[in-house]
């Protein structure tokens, strides 16, 4: 299946801003960036996560835990998805008492991020969770929202949005589009 | 891994699958292994399934790596060994196997003293069959997790090179092993009196030496095979004490050695026979390490013939 792209949503420096405000508003909610850890869902959450990091160290100055986390073992999708590649899982500090922010590129079904409550409270528990995310598409499935948002981007169910990351993909830009 | 009409899918052998899936199973048991380090050892990747571990030989690790393994993925594990089955009461393992897929089991693990069995096996049930050790055929998941411990502990398995030592003849282990190292690209030395080698053993595409100091200046990875006491007639060499000065890792060997190869093991090990015991304490957390890699790559294993075939419920 091919990506076409149809409306360019964000581009490199509108993603920068968004970052930004982001970083803003998790530190504002969560009163400074003490006891605070971001865990990114592989693979463009990891990267969003350690960008917000880098954001809130250079606020705050004081730097933030980040974990990266793979959710394949907790899907509800195993039997139809198949057995997928299972990235590795890095969560080195404690989680318990953490204000543990779950970063993600696009909110979908919701599914995902079900997934991804359930893995990290094998990790301990924390004081609260919260969701960060690049992209809200709508279409949830399951009773889950987010708490931070780059941008609520409406769509219908056969469109896709594609975000790219410089890690990943040489560049920085979300699009909205079909796939055929 | 083969499939058979049903779909269900198979571990029989590593003469049977290619490097790709060989390298793709390590790289899956990396991220398996971090579970085994989690404060919760569990993840629900297998909910709902059940596997059955059949045992019909002696064996410890293996059969609790793969509990293991199953527990850590969720699965339902049921184990039983020869000795307090039916199998004692003159079972076929036909029928025995037959019973377990009326029962709903997924997966059968099946440890058997017939080369051959587990293939057998996949004939009679339609559920997946991972083999865990038959007669002197192979040993397919102890050849991964021993390429996973040389992997993760050198970095690299093409142009590797590994001597492996002792009864050749005897060794699923051995075997396994060849295959799998051949696969990958590595080189593989065999070392070993000519009476504990199989016929036509080259043909493996292996070298031979009957000198174990030639073997220590070559390698990278001394692999030592357990002496089977319970299979070596003692007419293969001419005693024990023989067999460990000419083929025996120990300690004046050793100590002379400026570059020391990784030092593996299948366990358990005959201390004082290929390894002698200071010299076995020197290097036992690569030997202990071999058996925690081997419930990743178990899990692994599992995850990979069992994840995404049978229809979840819904959540």
């Amino acid at each position: 299946m091919a990506f076409t792209t149809r409306t360019r949503v964000l581009d490199a420096e509108d993603m920068s801003r968004v970052i930004r405000r982001m970083a803003h508003e998790i530190l504002e909610r969560s009163k400074g960036s003490d006891n605070l850890a971001l865990v990114g869902i592989r693979t463009r959450g990891v990267f969003l996560a350690e960008r917000l990091a880098r954001m809130i160290e250079e606020i705050e100055g004081a730097p933030v835990s980040v974990g990266a986390l793979d959710v394949s073992l907790y899907r509800d999708d195993v039997a139809t998805r198949g057995a997928s590649k299972v990235g590795v899982t890095e969560i080195d500090f404690n989680t318990n008492d953490k204000k543990v922010v779950i970063v993600d590129d696009v909110l979908y079904t919701g599914r995902t991020i079900r997934a991804a409550m359930d893995a990290i409270m094998d990790f301990g528990r924390p004081e609260v969770i919260q969701l960060a995310v690049l992209v809200d598409r709508g279409h949830r499935e399951v009773p889950i929202r987010a708490d931070y948002v780059g941008k609520n981007l409406p769509t219908s169910g056969n469109e896709k949005v594609k975000v790219s990351l410089d890690e990943v993909d040489g560049v920085d830009m979300v699009e909205i589009g079909e796939e055929r | 891994m083969s499939a058979n009409g049903n779909g269900a899918r198979h571990l029989l052998s590593i003469a049977d699958i290619d490097s790709d899936r060989i390298i793709s199973l390590l790289d899956s048991a990396r991220s398996f292994a971090e579970v085994s380090t989690r404060p919760i050892k569990k993840v629900p990747a297998l909910r709902g399934r059940t596997i059955a571990n059949l045992f019909l030989e002696p064996s410890t690790r293996t059969r609790i790596s793969f509990e293991l393994a199953a527990k850590r993925l969720s699965a339902d594990v049921i184990s039983f060994s020869g000795s307090t089955s039916s199998i004692s009461k003159g079972e076929s393992l036909k029928d025995t196997a037959k019973t377990l897929v009326a029962m709903g089991v997924d997966a059968v693990v099946i440890r058997h003293s017939s080369a051959g069995a587990p293939r057998m096996l996949t004939g009679w049930v339609d559920c997946s069959v991972v083999n865990a050790g038959d007669g002197m055929h192979e040993h397919p998941t102890q050849a991964l997790l021993d390429l996973f411990t040389m992997r993760e502990r050198l970095g690299h398995l093409e142009g590797l090179r590994v001597a492996i030592v002792g009864d050749i003849d005897h060794s699923r282990v051995a075997r396994s092993n060849i295959h799998a190292l051949n696969k990958v690209g590595a080189e593989v030395l065999l070392v070993a009196p000519r009476s504990l080698l199989p016929e036509r053993i080259e043909e493996m595409g292996v070298e031979l030496t009957g000198s174990l100091d030639e073997a220590l200046d070559w390698c990278d990875v001394l692999y030592l095979l357990r002496i089977q006491l319970e299979r070596v007639e003692e007419s293969r060499f001419p005693s024990l004490r023989e067999y460990t000065l000419q083929y025996g890792l120990t300690k004046p060997r050793w100590s002379n050695l400026k570059r020391k190869p990784l030092v593996m093991h299948p366990g358990p090990m005959n201390r004082g026979v290929e390894i002698e015991s200071s010299v076995a304490d020197e290097v036992e957390s690569v030997i202990t390490g071999q058996v925690t890699a081997g419930v990743a790559v178990r899990m692994a294993v599992l995850y990979e013939l069992l994840g995404g075939r049978k229809q979840l419920l819904d959540l």
